[in-house]
């Protein structure tokens, strides 16, 4: 296995120097099933060394768009192109190439954490020892060298996790799925994970994600689109898309009939969710003070606009399952 | 894609097969003990308990005319058994095959592996059970020796119909129809305990046409006993035949439930 994960990585779209390589390019591209069309011709692009994100509510086409960049899910109509390769015809040479880190566990309960690596070494035809010096860094760089012996079902969520992005980098990847990477995890190994996914980028591994966390794609991703109902709805970097869907901050109050009646007396436009009244400004201090000079509202909360709120604006409030 | 998926297999699923071995391997003692305990239960009970009452089937000792059957038994309980309840476990419930997936194998390599790992199961057991069958005195070496290369198709035939039935069974417990269905009648009827030429001559032809146990315990005694007829040699092309059929409808059953 090549020691440095970074490779030329397209022989299509050889540009000038200096200008990223596509790794994904995706036109159109579409999976229907007999009663559902999950993914509803989608056009994007990933660079390389890029950390790209696919946000959305459940059941908007996220996995399914993961599952066919890795191959495994044969698209229905579209290009899809992977290396610039074709993945219907170049599965075996793209997964090579690939480290998937699924939304479900599948560790293998059978073996240790040691072996779970070394085995997954073997399915890539990577050479015994090499596969074992390997898994020892690999173990070491995900602080789980001390649970080298340990059999999965002993292993706490987050060193399953943990375990999980280990496995994936075996292959030296120049490209990393990851499918909620942190899914169901304490602050603490989430902060860690967010470290070692911050290095893997710098050291050139591509990453493209999903997430549920917003925070979490605000930390991490240099770009990301929302998608709902099988469609993109918006793509840019995150501070863009907020800047433009959100306003620069969020004025957050209780929606009496004395705030309403006084923001409308003001003329400022508002929303109100449940026993939540929010007002998108980029001048909160002076719609504040309205509010709590004016109206004599004692509860007001003035904070920076996030990624939620575009989230929320763009895919609505409606629970989807 | 061509030719069933064939031209999709690769040297790959030897590496699904070694995941297989080792794990196996780790659990070694509790896996060495249905090979070493079967065989002398059941000459114990049939063997001796039955066969005290039976003076001897065509000149040959009870005792000594169960014996291939038993060996045959075992290939087809572990190769069918781990292809069904354990591939199913492991598809289903641990997710190994769709971490494979992520890898460059393919399914076909996958369900290739399986089936090959299913084999040498029945194949292991075959050989674990020949010091037990001899030290009783029912089968006699070196030529009995010659039960082991015959477990391996035999344990690809065992194997590659369990997978046919885990690619289609909507849930675990429904593999149990199969077995209670196929496998147990098969036990009994395939000439294990009694012989074959005993039963009605349709229902003979019925066995040696339809039923993969009949053939195996067939070409099986024809090797304890050493006595060699044309009909080991059907014996021996039905069993590659049906396996061969069986092992690419499996292909195409798992690469139809798993292709989505």
């Amino acid at each position: 296995m090549p020691g440095s994960p970074i490779h030329p990585v397209s022989n299509q779209t050889n540009r000038e120097q200096g200008s990223y390589m596509e790794v994904i390019s995706a036109h159109g591209l579409e999976k229907r099933f007999p009663d559902l069309t999950a993914v509803d011709q989608i056009s994007f692009a990933v660079e390389e060394k890029e950390i790209f994100g696919f946000l959305g509510p459940n059941g908007a086409g996220k996995t399914t768009t993961m599952k066919m960049i890795h191959c495994v899910s044969p698209k229905t109509g579209g290009i899809l192109s992977v290396f610039g390769m074709d993945v219907n015809k170049d599965a075996r040479k793209i997964k090579e190439r690939l480290g998937i880190v699924p939304q479900e566990n599948n560790l293998d309960p059978d073996f240790s954490a040691f072996q779970n690596l070394t085995i997954y070494g073997r399915y890539f035809g990577i050479p015994r020892r090499d596969a074992e010096t390997k898994a020892e860094e690999l173990l070491a760089f995900m602080q789980l060298s001390e649970k080298r012996d340990v059999l999965i079902e002993k292993l706490s969520g987050g060193m399953k996790r943990r375990l999980i992005i280990a496995r994936a980098l075996i292959n030296d990847p120049q490209l990393l799925i990851l499918d909620e990477p942190t899914i169901g995890l304490d602050p603490q190994a989430r902060h860690l994970i967010w470290e070692k996914l911050r290095h893997l980028k710098a050291e050139g591994c591509t990453q493209v994600m999903t997430t549920h966390y917003l925070d979490e794609a605000e930390r991490l991703c240099d770009r990301l689109v929302i998608m709902d109902h099988g469609k993109i709805l918006v793509e840019g970097s995150p501070e863009k898309l907020v800047r433009e869907y959100a306003g620069s901050e969020i004025i957050e109050t209780t929606p009496t009939p004395e705030a309403i009646s006084c923001l409308e007396a003001a003329d400022i436009s508002y929303d109100i969710f449940g026993d939540l009244l929010q007002v998108q400004t980029a001048t909160p201090q002076a719609i504040a003070h309205t509010l709590m000079e004016s109206c004599r509202h004692t509860t007001v909360t003035v904070r920076r606009a996030t990624l939620e709120d575009v989230f929320l604006k763009l895919t609505g409030r409606t629970l989807r399952e | 894609m061509g030719y069933f998926g064939l031209t999709e297999i690769s040297r790959g699923s030897l590496a699904v097969w070694r995941r297989n071995f080792d794990a196996f391997i780790r659990t070694y003692k509790v896996n060495f003990i249905p090979p070493f305990v079967e065989p002398v239960l059941y000459l114990l009970a049939l063997g001796y308990g039955v066969g005290a009452l039976i003076e001897d089937v065509n000149g040959i000792p009870y005792p000594v005319f169960i014996a291939p059957a038993l060996v045959s038994i075992s290939v087809m309980y572990s190769a069918f058994f781990e292809c069904t309840y354990s591939s199913y476990v492991r598809m289903y419930y641990q997710k190994t095959f769709d971490a494979i997936i992520a890898t460059p194998l393919s399914i076909e390599d996958i369900v290739t592996g399986e089936i090959l790992w299913g084999a040498t199961r029945g194949t292991i057991y075959a050989g674990l059970m020949i010091p037990v069958l001899f030290l009783f005195g029912v089968i006699d070496l070196p030529i009995s020796l010659l039960l082991i290369p015959c477990a391996i198709p035999a344990g690809i035939l065992f194997a590659s119909i369990g997978i046919c039935f885990t690619a289609i069974t909507p849930s675990i417990d429904s593999l149990n129809y199969p077995a209670f269905l196929f496998i147990t009648p098969m036990f009994l009827f395939s000439g294990t305990f009694f012989p074959i030429s005993i039963l009605p001559e349709s229902l003979q032809y019925f066995a040696f046409g339809l039923l993969p146990l009949a053939n195996v315990v067939s070409l099986n005694r024809a090797i304890t006993a050493a006595e060699f007829s044309p009909l080991i040699l059907y014996n021996i092309i039905w069993i590659i035949g049906v396996a061969a059929i069986f092992f690419v409808i499996g292909l195409n059953l798992m690469r139809r439930r798993l292709i989505i």
